[in-house]
């Protein structure tokens, strides 16, 4: 039919080319507001380094702000499943992908930063950097196990490797937002406060999916007693 | 009646699907804007930063302290970093941790009337007015680098005296040794003091011959002006063979010790901070490398030269010592 291929292919816009109010997709314009503002953070670092107001030091700067937005997409990216089952709100489901694929970007650029402006491509020191300092090596852990998850974050992946197996790989992720958090942790000179207060978002979630997963493990049985 | 025009045809009406499509456009619009908006706000609150603050105008020297020579023998000709980087690109936890803090909050800070007070093995115990010290010595100008622990440098134009001028009027007794000097404490002026970071006041030190040194210098002023407070105002120390936090700012205490003083960053973090902390590309701090810095307003790091360029005039200090260990 004509009126679906055109649908399927307006379709990937999200939000865009809705034609009637039948069969719509809920809160349409949710995921192109979350891509919208998503590049935010990029657009103003671009306009700060182009004005000189990245501080004197604009490298540090560049890099230190990448990485925490990188580490903020991940952290809401990891809160989705439990904003559902917690209070059962559904769009964060429909936005998970997005704030993944967003904290892979950042994290990419975070990389991409040090690899070209800090050292300019000075391989050497990177490799020693990597082999000598551990909050280093524990961040590029961290970016090189997201590379798989965002590959495979398409519906093609999910259907090829069926859902179950899908999310039992994407369960990396909790490794490389611990390691994030450490990278984090270790990184900063004396002041501490902040890197914790994101180690304990990320425990605290953590934690959370854990419960839950025991309560559905447990209850079950306890239920039928 | 009769004059009504007449309705469009039927043809002209929007269809209902239409007419609702557009409606829905521009709300679905406004939604997704705002919803960019709410995000990005956040992102940028939490992660982003403004960009820094211009300092207050530097005072410009009192008329009679005005004509400062220029002391040649130990300046750098490199370029030197500009006035703003140098006036807002500072690490001075009193007046709070981001680098730009300090020209942001520095401000309440009080340098008159200011007393330096002088103890422990020393000839006469006593304290003196900042104006009567600086009253004592004509100011030189000195073009010294700064490396930073952080890895970053600059070239800063100092205005001072030599440390060593004020210790031999002072005149310390045999036993003196080492020389502690010490911040102001004072959380209403300084609210950085007020979270307990690190063990207030900034206590720094010297073994006695670093500080009588002839490039030690205590620093006034800075580009041919009065010293901005965050830059250390009225007071500071500064030994360019050394890692900058060694420059404790603001001082107001000075004590002539036979032991070797409890100085900040060693007690907060042993592992990572010595007494000495001579620039020394050779050894790393343990979680960062010290064999490169990056100058300020430079793209490309460079590497860090050991005692920071000056090993020619202190190197021979430290003979004999492992500086592994002695870091």
């Amino acid at each position: 039919m004509a009126a679906s291929g055109q649908r399927s292919l307006i379709g990937r816009l999200p939000g865009l080319g809705r034609r009637a109010p039948r069969r719509r997709e809920p809160l349409p314009w949710l995921k192109p507001g979350i891509f919208l503002g998503g590049l935010v953070p990029l657009a103003w670092l671009i306009i700060r380094a182009g004005t000189g107001a990245l501080t004197a030091n604009p490298i540090a700067q560049l890099e230190n702000e990448l990485g925490l937005t990188a580490l903020i997409f991940l952290l809401a990216a990891l809160a989705c499943s439990p904003a559902r089952r917690l209070l059962g709100w559904t769009w964060p489901m429909r936005v998970r992908r997005e704030l993944g694929l967003f904290a892979f970007f950042y994290a990419a650029l975070h990389f991409l930063a040090y690899l070209v402006l800090d050292q300019f491509f000075d391989w050497g020191a990177i490799g020693a950097d990597i082999a000598q300092r551990p909050f280093i090596l524990v961040g590029v852990l961290a970016l090189l196990l997201m590379v798989p998850l965002a590959i495979t974050s398409t519906n093609g992946w999910v259907r090829r490797l069926g859902y179950r197996r899908w999310q039992r790989i994407h369960q990396v992720v909790y490794l490389a937002g611990a390691l994030a958090a450490v990278h984090f942790i270790w990184r900063v000179k004396l002041d501490v406060s902040q890197p914790l207060t994101y180690a304990a978002i990320f425990a605290g979630l953590l934690a959370l999916r854990l419960a839950l997963w025991l309560r559905k493990r447990y209850a079950g049985p306890a239920a039928r007693r | 009646m009769r004059d009504l025009p007449p309705e469009p045809p039927s043809s002209e009406i929007t269809p209902e699907g239409l007419y609702l499509s557009r409606r829905e456009y521009i709300k679905n619009g406004v939604y997704a804007l705002g919803t960019a908006a709410l995000l990005g706000g956040s992102l940028v609150w939490l992660a982003g930063q403004g960009p820094p603050p211009d300092p207050p105008p530097a005072e410009p020297l009192p008329a009679n302290r005005v004509a400062f020579t220029a002391n040649r023998t130990f300046d750098t000709d490199e370029p030197l970093t500009s006035e703003h980087s140098i006036t807002t690109y500072n690490n001075y936890y009193e007046f709070g941790l981001d680098k730009d803090d300090p020209a942001r909050n520095a401000h309440t800070l009080q340098t008159r009337p200011w007393t330096i007070t002088v103890e422990g093995e020393v000839a006469r115990p006593r304290t003196i007015d900042v104006d009567t010290l600086l009253s004592w010595f004509p100011l030189e100008e000195r073009v010294y680098r700064m490396r930073c622990v952080e890895a970053w440098s600059m070239v800063i134009p100092w205005l001072g005296f030599p440390l060593a001028d004020l210790i031999q009027r002072l005149e310390p007794t045999g036993n003196a040794k080492f020389v502690e000097l010490t911040t102001l404490l004072d959380p209403e002026q300084m609210p950085g003091q007020r979270s307990r970071i690190l063990r207030w006041p900034y206590v720094e030190g010297l073994r006695l011959d670093e500080a009588l040194h002839p490039l030690t210098l205590l620093a006034v002023g800075l580009y041919g002006k009065v010293l901005p407070n965050q830059n250390g105002a009225p007071l500071r120390l500064v030994v360019p063979w050394k890692y900058g936090f060694k420059g404790v700012k603001s001082i107001v205490k000075l004590r002539f010790t036979a032991t070797q003083p409890e100085t900040t960053w060693a007690l907060a973090a042993p592992r990572e901070y010595g007494f000495y902390a001579n620039v020394n590309p050779a050894v790393d701090h343990p979680r960062w490398s010290q064999a490169t810095e990056r100058r300020i307003g430079d793209f490309q790091r460079r590497k860090t030269l050991p005692f920071n360029g000056y090993a020619d005039a202190v190197a021979s200090l430290y003979s004999g010592m492992d500086l592994r260990k002695n870091f």
